[in-house]
């Protein structure tokens, strides 16, 4: 009954001690953290399925691309068909009528075809790259002319199709690409060993094409490349210099502010933005050719450049001031201070932010699209002025082609671009790992 | 608004009366506080550098009120007080650090020798070769030993071959009482010695061009005692040679390495004098509630 009172402004006298009441909330607190704990793993191994889903998808779908039927044909490479006068002149090898060859070794293969259609059909079991195959091989080794030989020569892409499985053979044949009277040649060819895949190096080597088996990725390849130099060559210097500029020289005043917001605003510009003004500037205004490399460079400089500002004055602000005082401190002028000590510190940050922006304009479609590197180009382009295309906008008229071949070659060219990517931004890791500095 | 902090206790003391805890008759000739005139003798017979009515402001704060102080040629003299009383910011008006700061104003005279170091003709790459800076955190650049040293003759132009950059390197961490411990790894970086060593390499690296005057920003802060030994020694023996000012937070430092001591209070120049008599018969209560650790 007669407690004491407590003495005015104490706190109030607790009827629990405090072990208690810690013990009764301790049991919440970890529950909290158990959950929190799940939520978080649930996120990433749901992020990392859907990368193993996307990654298992497109390599499933591509891989095969990455292999070409080949059909064994014995040519004759008959030296009236070829070099009637018998002068190995080039001119007349050039000419010559080398399908002809082909379109004997087929009905050679098969006696039996008879009639304009069933011989047509036959004929398109290889590829129309099989002539060029043989005028290349002529070329090479004019002792071929008068010889007989079992050449292995491109099939088609229907028969490519077929023999990887990606054909119904169960479908009425109006609804397939491919006659019943070739799946049995098909079929007969393949029980005598005469179809063979090989590595598809055509992939590779050659430019875009409206036959899927003759379609490459060099062109693209090639393009992105030429675009990508110009990129780098005029964003890195213009960036670096920029990023040094307003670090280390630019007075702090309302103008370097200004500046300082609109360049980060630039770099969150939708890209596409820059296509058009790279068409209404360089193209329009400075009459640049479509379609190259050059134009594509000067668009794609102006989207990384805010990039590589921003990693390069990030990288700057990283080197620590007592470099600097110890430089000031030495008698080095300002220069001197930046140019002896604060940017090969800061070097390795500025080429990490540099290969990151690069990354992401090899990965760019929609401004090149603004300035027609969407266009169907066969040649592989080899200066920067030749109109090209590069690999993502490839991968986009690809995906757009009705041709099942189109399908793997999609994915096949979407692999080349995320190994390079990989490639990329691997290197910026190696880059920070080895160049890392402590002070 | 916290320049009155101290100003307040002090007051504040004062008021409680708890200044009478009995401890030895102070002999001090200015008792008030508010008094803020320099005491003792600012000039010296010989001066190397001259500063007369030195005001320093950071944007709007005040924080260097009408300094006037000679530094004599090959002394050494220490700035002692209170943290943030100015002491470092003064030590930067001496090589111009200051004038990296965008919001600083230096006002005042300066004059190294016979030239005014802010005048328009003097520029700072000359000036800060010839008044060298030890800073507070050891600083080497993140290349080799060798370069460290080598760097200021090498942006001045000091040699003109290799052969005599190796001897000025090889001189420099020798008066650095550095190269025996260095003299086999000269091409490791410099971030790869310990503190003290780090710090007797920074000395080497600024006595490298030769410079009149160096400045110590709290150089032993970052040491142990034996670093710490290690620099007050080296820093005896560069007197013969150089004038130093040192920046320190110790009074045991100060007493040992310096001829003079200048005692700041809140921006203000309160007290300078020989060392021995700061530490022994100061005439300033500040200086003496200071240097008997009443606060500080």
């Amino acid at each position: 009954m007669n407690k004491p009172t407590p003495a005015a402004g104490a706190p109030a006298p607790l009827n629990r001690d405090i072990k208690t009441i810690v013990n009764a909330g301790l049991k919440r607190r970890h529950a909290a953290e158990r959950h929190f704990r799940w939520y978080g793993l649930i996120a990433i191994s749901l992020g990392l399925a859907f990368v193993v889903l996307m990654f298992a998808n497109i390599i499933g779908k591509g891989y095969p691309a990455f292999w070409q039927t080949y059909i064994q044909v014995p040519i004759q490479f008959d030296a009236a068909v070829l070099d009637p006068d018998g002068k190995r002149d080039p001119q007349t090898l050039a000419n010559a009528d080398y399908a002809a060859l082909v379109r004997a070794g087929m009905r050679q293969l098969f006696p039996n075809a008879q009639g304009r259609l069933e011989l047509r059909a036959l004929y398109g079991l290889v590829s129309s790259d099989a002539a060029h195959e043989l005028h290349r091989r002529v070329l090479q080794t004019p002792a071929l002319i008068g010889a007989e030989q079992e050449l292995w020569l491109l099939a088609s892409a229907n028969v490519d199709t077929l023999v990887k499985g990606n054909i119904d053979r169960a479908l009425d044949e109006s609804e397939r690409p491919i006659k019943d009277n070739q799946i049995e040649w098909v079929n007969k060819l393949q029980a005598a060993g005469k179809i063979e895949k090989q590595f598809n190096a055509i992939l590779f080597s050659n430019g875009d094409s409206r036959e899927p088996e003759q379609a490459g990725i060099r062109g693209a390849l090639m393009g992105s490349f030429y675009t990508l130099l110009v990129t780098f060559l005029l964003s890195f210097p213009i960036g670096a210099a920029t990023a040094v500029y307003l670090e280390e020289f630019a007075p702090k005043n309302r103008w370097t502010d200004l500046i300082e917001v609109n360049i980060n605003n630039l770099a969150a510009v939708p890209s596409i933005v820059f296509g058009l003004l790279g068409l209404a500037v360089f193209i329009n205004f400075f009459g640049l050719p479509r379609s190259a490399p050059l134009v594509g460079g000067l668009v794609l400089s102006l989207m990384t450049l805010p990039v590589i500002i921003i990693a390069g004055r990030a990288a700057l602000t990283s080197v620590p001031p007592s470099i600097r005082e110890a430089a000031l401190g030495m008698g080095a002028s300002k220069l001197q201070m930046v140019g002896h000590h604060v940017l090969p510190l800061a070097m390795p940050g500025m080429l990490t932010g540099s290969i990151i922006g690069m990354a992401r304009a090899l990965g760019e479609s929609a401004p090149l699209l603004m300035i027609g590197m969407v266009a169907f180009i066969v040649d592989v382009p080899k200066s920067f002025m030749d109109p090209s295309t590069v690999l993502p906008v490839q991968i986009y008229l690809w995906s757009d082609l009705p041709e099942r071949a189109f399908v793997e070659r999609t994915s096949a060219a979407i692999m080349v671009l995320l190994a390079f990517m990989i490639l990329m931004n691997g290197l910026a890791i190696l880059l920070r790992k080895r160049f890392e500095r402590r002070w | 608004m916290s320049t009155t902090a101290i100003e307040t206790k002090v007051a504040l003391d004062q008021a409680l009366n708890l200044d009478t805890a009995p401890r030895k008759q102070s002999s001090v000739e200015v008792t008030d506080y508010n008094n803020r005139q320099t005491v003792g003798n600012i000039t010296v017979d010989n001066p190397k550098m001259v500063c007369r009515g030195v005001n320093v402001y950071y944007g709007e704060k005040h924080a260097i009120k009408n300094v006037g102080l000679d530094i004599g040629a090959n002394e050494v003299i220490a700035f002692i007080g209170p943290s943030g009383c100015g002491k470092s910011t003064f030590l930067r008006c001496l090589n111009r650090m200051n004038d990296t700061i965008p919001i600083c104003r230096v006002t005042g005279q300066i004059r190294l020798d016979s030239d005014d170091i802010y005048d328009k003709s003097i520029d700072v790459v000359q000036l800060r070769a010839r008044v060298g800076m030890v800073f507070q955190k050891p600083n080497p650049f993140p290349k080799s030993i060798y370069e460290n040293v080598a760097y200021g003759p090498r942006i001045h132009g000091m040699v003109n071959d290799k052969a005599e950059l190796d001897d000025l390197v090889r001189a420099s961490l020798e008066r650095a009482g550095l190269i025996k411990e260095v003299d086999k790894r000269m091409g490791e970086p410099g971030t790869s010695l310990s503190g003290g060593q780090q710090q007797r390499l920074c000395i080497a690296r600024a006595i490298a061009v030769n410079p009149e005057v160096i400045l110590m920003d709290e150089p032993c802060s970052a040491l142990d005692p034996i670093a710490t030994a290690k620099i007050e020694e080296l820093i005896d023996e560069l007197r013969e040679n150089y004038t130093i000012i040192i920046v320190t937070h110790s009074m045991q430092q100060a007493a040992r390495v310096s001829q003079r001591t200048a005692y700041f209070h809140l921006g203000d120049l309160i007290e300078v004098g020989d060392t021995d008599q700061i530490f022994t018969n100061p005439k300033h209560k500040l200086t003496e509630d200071y240097i008997t650790g009443r606060f500080g």
